[in-house]
């Protein structure tokens, strides 16, 4: 990949960040289902530090509420869907929340949306899950998506409209299931979303997930993945397109937790407009037991416009000598002129050079989500976010002149 | 005739420290089919003077003017120079990842020729194009230059020459990391385009060894941003033996 991935470039500000060691170890942090254990943050703590947490203080309360999106549910023909109280034993399994937003999603939610995969069945459609903001109260909201031993199947979870969402995502992936949950993030301007995911995958079992994130004022979407047994699979990927003052946050916490298990993050992002602000931790921990480990991450984002902030922090803990492989790769650069001038020199106008560059950046990623109907939509989505940034660049100065300053 | 006309050329190159002159007063006349050498030392301006013909915006014009055909080429954009027929064959190509080679292709020849090329004839042309240059059918679905080793990337480079036909190209060092036999394959892709289309050639090179398959009508010497001599063919043949010690150091200084 050639961006160009000189830091100084990157940011103009001086405001890009890469490979900041957190204080303290990943497996160190407090989880807990107790409001009590998980203050409101102050915007200091390691995990809310690059967070604009006044903006999400509504969603840091103790009691939220629940009519503040419309959720309907198209499932496949295999798939069952059930609506049950918080009581419910199949809640609570994926593991703990982590943060502040996590613990009070867990204990606001009153009811849960349960989707099942049953065993051995083989999803012959996708499910769609549609969450659509109706008002802007403060709204908690609880799904778990459960693919049983041997299931294999589509999920995806698709928000649009206004809201004030704090959300909780439980991913239970059995034993030789195969899932592939998908999460796309498409609100209207000012919609808050705080979205914890905590997944768990099985012995030989295998999440794909994807998180494709372009609207909205916040959103903050923390992706935790567990193994519980040898053999297992998680490959996350993620695409994000920030505009003017929009803040995207994606922490992922990878736990290798078990032996002979593989990782692989993907995490691509753009940024347009002053105030646009992308965020992306990728922690991984290979505990000390989690010999034969297999991962991989990497985050890129490319900085399309001056006072845009990328921060990209990959963070990974090694407890143990015998892996197979453990890497990481960040960069973040600005948009290559050289780029754009090789194309221009043949004859192909800026806007459409432009264009050619960004798509070709996401090109590979849009590939790997493998999603016909999610592919489609954001080949879309993107086409329209460059939309907004052409109107910009042909509004100022003539092509030549606006690239001479920027050069 | 189209003529490709440069006059009194100045340009200074942007740099940390303000503008910096490269070149200083410039002037040349290429007249369609005919082929212009270009040589001289390392850091005399030659790309300077190629990038700032196709409008590069690091590159400040500061005097003088260029004109196709009579039209003022230094008041295009570079995608519409490019349109007007001017093409570079760049020293460095660049890479463009996630850009098919053929997506390039197609995008690029629509633009040149104001329309979508004939689909039916388009292919198979490329397919052609690529099996002279000797270039493998499968760099279609690579990246444009992504990974492409360094004579790949000239060859891609003439295989863009002969496909968007322009009317003046700027061939800079397309020579140069060239095995013997790629320096036969593309030398032979510029003389198929100078006889199909009467392309007129300006060939910046360090060696006379291209200059054995692409025949220069004229060869000049350039040297600290101008040009200090011009010649016949057997000018570059004195050069490769002499160097370039009688024009250095004599006169203006070197600004490297
Ligand atoms: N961005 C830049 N900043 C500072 N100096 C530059 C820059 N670009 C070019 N120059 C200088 O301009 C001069 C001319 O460079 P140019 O690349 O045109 O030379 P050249 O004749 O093509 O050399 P070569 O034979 O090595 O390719 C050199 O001294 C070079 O260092
Ligand atoms: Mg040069």
């Amino acid at each position: 990949m050639a961006i160009t991935t000189d830091h100084t470039r990157a940011v103009a500000d001086g405001a890009h960040s890469h490979g900041v060691v957190p204080a303290g170890s990943r497996a160190e942090r407090k989880t807990s289902f107790d409001l009590a254990d998980i203050p409101v943050p102050t915007g200091r703590e390691e995990e809310w530090r690059f967070s604009p947490v006044a903006r999400l203080q509504p969603l840091f309360a103790e009691d939220l509420g629940a009519g503040g999106v419309l959720t309907t549910v198209v499932e496949a023909p295999e798939a069952k869907v059930e609506i049950v109280g918080k009581d419910d034993a199949r809640l609570g399994t994926t593991g703990k929340p982590g943060d502040r937003t996590a613990v009070t999603a867990w204990n606001a939610a009153q009811e849960a949306t349960v989707i099942t995969l049953p065993a051995e069945a083989v999803a012959s459609d996708v499910t769609s899950v549609r969450v659509e903001g109706v008002t802007k109260d403060v709204t908690a909201q609880h799904l778990l998506v459960r693919a049983e031993h041997h299931a294999e199947g589509v999920v995806v979870i698709d928000h649009r409209g206004d809201a004030m969402l704090n959300q909780t995502v439980e991913i239970v992936v059995e034993d030789g299931a195969h899932l592939t949950l998908v999460s796309v993030q498409d609100w209207t301007d000012g919609a808050v979303h705080a979205s914890s995911h905590r997944a768990r995958v099985g012995r030989d079992a295998k999440l794909k997930h994807v998180v494709v994130t372009f609207g909205g004022d916040v959103v903050r979407i923390t992706p935790d993945a567990t193994f519980t047994a040898e053999g297992g699979e998680v490959e996350m990927v993620g695409l994000y397109f920030a505009d003017t003052d929009q803040h995207q946050e994606h922490r992922l916490f990878v736990d290798h937790a078990v032996p002979r298990c593989k990782s692989r993050v993907t995490y691509k992002g753009a940024l347009q407009g002053v105030g646009a602000h992308t965020v992306w931790v990728g922690d991984v921990l290979i505990q000390a037991e989690a010999e034969g480990t297999d991962t991989y991450e990497l985050n890129r984002n490319l900085v399309l416009s001056d006072g845009a902030r990328a921060d990209s922090v990959p963070n990974l803990e090694i407890e143990t000598g015998e892996i197979d492989g453990a890497g990481h790769a960040s960069a973040t650069g600005r948009f290559d002129d050289e780029q754009l001038f090789y194309l221009m020199a043949r004859g192909i106008p800026e806007v459409d050079a432009r264009r050619l560059v960004v798509r070709g950046f996401f090109a590979e990623l849009i590939e790997e989500i493998g999603v016909p109907s999610v592919r489609d939509r954001l080949i879309a989505s993107i086409e329209a976010e460059l939309e907004k940034s052409m109107s910009v660049i042909t509004g100022i100065a003539p092509a030549a002149a606006g690239e001479a300053e920027q050069a | 005739m189209p003529t490709l006309e440069i006059r009194d050329l100045h340009v200074s190159v942007d740099t940390k420290e303000g503008p910096k002159p490269i070149l200083r007063g410039v002037d040349l006349t290429i007249n369609s089919g005919e082929t212009h050498a270009i040589m001289g030392p390392n850091g005399s301006g030659k790309s300077t003077l190629a990038s700032a013909l196709a409008g590069h915006p690091k590159y400040q014009v500061t005097s003088g003017t260029v004109t196709l055909d009579g039209e003022d080429v230094l008041a295009m954009t570079v995608d519409e120079r490019a349109r007007a027929g001017l093409f570079l064959a760049m020293q460095y190509p660049v890479e463009v990842p996630g850009v098919s080679v053929a997506n390039f292709l197609r995008t690029a020849k629509t633009a040149i020729d104001g329309e979508a090329p004939a689909l039916r004839t388009w292919g198979k042309e490329v397919k052609a194009a690529m099996a002279d240059l000797r270039i493998d059918a499968a760099f279609s679905e690579r990246s444009v230059n992504e990974g492409f080793s360094g004579g790949e990337k000239k060859r891609h480079e003439i295989l863009q020459m002969e496909l968007f036909k322009p009317r003046f190209a700027i061939l800079d060092e397309t020579d140069s990391g060239l095995d013997v036999d790629a320096l036969r394959v593309v030398s032979e892709g510029v003389n198929r385009a100078k006889q199909n289309t009467d392309v007129g050639v300006l060939l910046i090179t360090h060696y006379t060894r291209i200059l054995r398959y692409i025949k220069p009508d004229f060869v000049h010497v350039f040297v600290d941003g101008r040009i200090a001599e011009e010649g016949g063919p057997e000018l570059a043949e004195r050069l490769e033996n002499e160097g370039y010690d009688r024009y250095v150091g004599t006169g203006t200084t070197m600004s490297a």
